[in-house]
């Protein structure tokens, strides 16, 4: 069932100025912030403050300056409240191997104060919806990685959160997994109508998952757009075409017969096109509309050649950081938080 | 699975279970709900309720020990002719058995506190409702209130003995309840000073043996200081001695205050005047496991 949205407020989460530092280093330095209801991508390189943002989200780390609400809740006040609102899924393994799914879901959802049959229920509902059936009755012990971090959801989701915080939710996993794991958070929002916050220092897959990406480095906000401002700005078109008896090079050809037509052709170095097959012979063409699309046809037809697809090309995010990257301003050089530094 | 919806929408026999998610609009009990659910859960767990039946054999055989004892010195009071008491005193018997508790709170006290550590779910706890001292103080109660149970429900089986044999029900009644503030005070200790030790050694072999060698090594070390002053002529320092180990500040206590008898060479127990010393060393050590545990677990954060 999903809610109604105007039930959500307009932000789930706020921060203005929001400090954190350690006696040696700055984790959080101002980082004002505006995040909506849907699934929103928290991108940084490890030690960018993702996990210190996450434990002042939860109220559970007081910040050194600046506020931030959670839910419309302050965090530095109402931090039980928040908790009992919002679901947390940490990074590392956090599951005691003697003991079923299902047992451990039940305690955590009494943890977060559902009575004892709703927690039950709602533990076989959510064991079910991250997609562990039968396992769930044998010890955690014996899980896959993949199961594992899917128990770990199900106790974020348990007692049916208007927020979930997910520390690097993919981590670990193989490609498939990786997937269904998008797709599952995905349907966190879609279908279950729960907001989701998701760190990675994967852009690819916040790509594909998120509908709003925040970039953060050095405990500074990088970037915060939604994800179609970064992927559609423009439409690139690949092109790829064979080559004929009367053109050897129909590439050549085609890029030729296209200059002439007054098509602006997209310089292959600043993309990435390794990763195609036929890298090399893969025309980019800036589409300004559908006329593009007709001229090219046209032009590959008139040349007697063989067109092996024409594309839309999506642009990467990392291509539009890549860029960002370049200026050095952009990029502070503060002192960066390690890991191993905060948690002992 | 994630194309469970999708699929399902197409096909309604590929699913049979699938009935979309539900919202949960119910009460949300809160903080304190949440520290009863851990103390309930911590208490029933410490005898293997709601665990593997391997984990239900030592504490329950060892539930099984204190109670047939007890058991079978009331049999002996009441089958022999003309008892007017049972042949113990109730403030003797934990001090008897006393090699049974600390392997119940050896056993049970790492898996009360270092499962938690050792698996890093005590993050988890601390993303709910929960704090701290709420975490803290659930564990606790339930390992003093485990180690009750164990103490205490031979005590009672001698009471209800004491009472079936008709012996005199004034006396039985009042050394009956000196007897359990005995072991409530025993229990308290015991499971502070084996949550800290547990606490602080998150690697359960270490911390079994970390709470036997301080059970039995500082009792085992008293007991042969106190013999040598003894017999050296040294009497007055036997009471001093006892201040060093768990189990003779329990006897000094209630040898102190609660009518034992003591356990000490010579019965040499402390009085009233030492008995206050030991009786404020027993809460400075409930209180400082506490706080202990209340400074290791602040630490231990996201």
């Amino acid at each position: 069932m999903v809610r109604a949205t105007t039930v959500e407020p307009v932000n789930v989460i706020a921060a203005e100025g929001l400090s954190k530092r350690f006696p040696r280093v700055t984790a959080l330095d101002r980082l004002s912030l505006d995040i909506g209801p849907g699934v929103t991508g928290l991108v940084g390189a490890n030690g960018a403050g993702k996990s210190t943002l996450i434990k002042i989200l939860l109220g559970l780390s007081p910040a050194t300056e600046g506020r931030a609400a959670v839910l419309g809740l302050d965090v530095s006040t109402s931090g039980a409240a928040i908790r009992e609102r919002v679901g947390y899924m940490p990074e590392h393994d956090c599951l005691p191997p003697d003991v079923s799914a299902t047992e451990f879901v039940v305690h955590m959802a009494r943890m977060s104060g559902l009575p004892p049959t709703a927690a039950r229920e709602r533990t076989a509902d959510t064991l079910r919806h991250v997609g562990l059936y039968e396992e769930r009755y044998r010890p955690i012990g014996g899980y896959s990685t993949g199961m594992k971090q899917r128990v770990k959801l199900a106790q974020a989701l348990v007692h049916d959160p208007q927020l979930v915080l997910l520390d690097e939710p993919t981590n670990g996993l193989d490609p498939v997994g990786r997937d269904e794991m998008l797709g599952l958070i995905r349907r966190i929002h879609t279908d279950f109508g729960i907001s989701v916050l998701v760190t990675s220092h994967l852009l690819g897959e916040l790509e594909r998952t998120c509908d709003h990406v925040v970039v953060i480095d050095g405990g500074t906000l990088l970037r915060s757009s939604s994800t179609s401002d970064f992927t559609q700005t423009t439409t690139t078109l690949a092109v790829e075409v064979t080559d004929s008896d009367t053109h050897p090079d129909g590439t050549g050809a085609l890029r030729r017969s296209l200059t002439e037509a007054g098509v602006k052709l997209v310089g292959l170095d600043g993309l990435d096109t390794q990763g195609l097959p036929g890298a090399g012979h893969i025309l980019l063409v800036e589409a300004t509309g559908e006329e593009t699309y007709d001229l090219v046809r046209d032009s590959v037809a008139g040349l007697g050649l063989g067109l092996v697809r024409m594309e839309q090309r999506r642009h990467h995010i990392a291509e539009v950081f890549r860029s960002d990257e370049a200026r050095p301003a952009a990029v502070p050089a503060g002192p960066v938080l390690q890991k191993g530094e905060r948690t002992r | 699975m994630s194309t469970e919806t999708g699929a399902a929408a197409g096909s309604e026999t590929s699913r049979i279970h699938n009935i979309g998610y539900r919202a949960y609009d119910g009460p949300r009990l809160g903080r304190a709900y949440a520290r009863r659910s851990l103390y309930s859960q911590t208490l029933r767990g410490s005898f293997g309720l709601g665990r593997s039946a391997k984990s239900k054999v030592l504490p329950m055989l060892l539930f099984g020990v204190m109670c047939l004892v007890a058991a079978i010195i009331v049999a002996v009071a009441i089958a022999a002719p003309g008892t007017t008491k049972l042949p113990i005193k109730y403030t003797s018997f934990a001090i008897y058995l006393q090699a049974v508790i600390g392997l119940f709170i050896a056993a049970q006290a790492p898996q009360a506190v270092s499962r938690d550590l050792r698996f890093k779910t005590v993050p988890l706890y601390f993303s709910r409702p929960i704090e701290h001292g709420d975490y803290v103080l659930a564990k606790f109660a339930a390992m003093a209130s485990a180690v009750f149970v164990l103490t205490g429900a031979p005590v009672v089986i001698l009471y209800i003995g004491a009472l079936l044999g008709k012996f005199d029900f004034g006396d039985q009644t009042k050394w009956f309840a000196q007897g359990m503030v005995s072991v409530l005070l025993l229990s308290v200790l015991f499971a502070g000073l084996g949550l800290v030790m547990a606490a602080l050694t998150p690697r359960r072999g270490f911390g079994v043996a970390a709470v036997i060698a301080l059970l039995t090594i500082t009792y085992g070390a008293v007991t042969t200081v106190q013999g040598i002053a003894w017999s050296t002529g040294s009497e007055g320092a036997v009471p001093y001695l006892g201040l060093f180990s768990p189990i003779t500040l329990i006897d000094g206590v209630q040898t102190a205050f609660l009518g034992a008898t003591s356990a000490f060479p010579g019965g040499n127990g402390p009085g009233a005047g030492i008995g206050v010393v030991y009786l404020l060393v027993v809460l400075a050590l409930i209180a400082g496991s506490y706080a202990v545990l209340m400074r290791r677990y602040r630490r231990v954060g996201l």
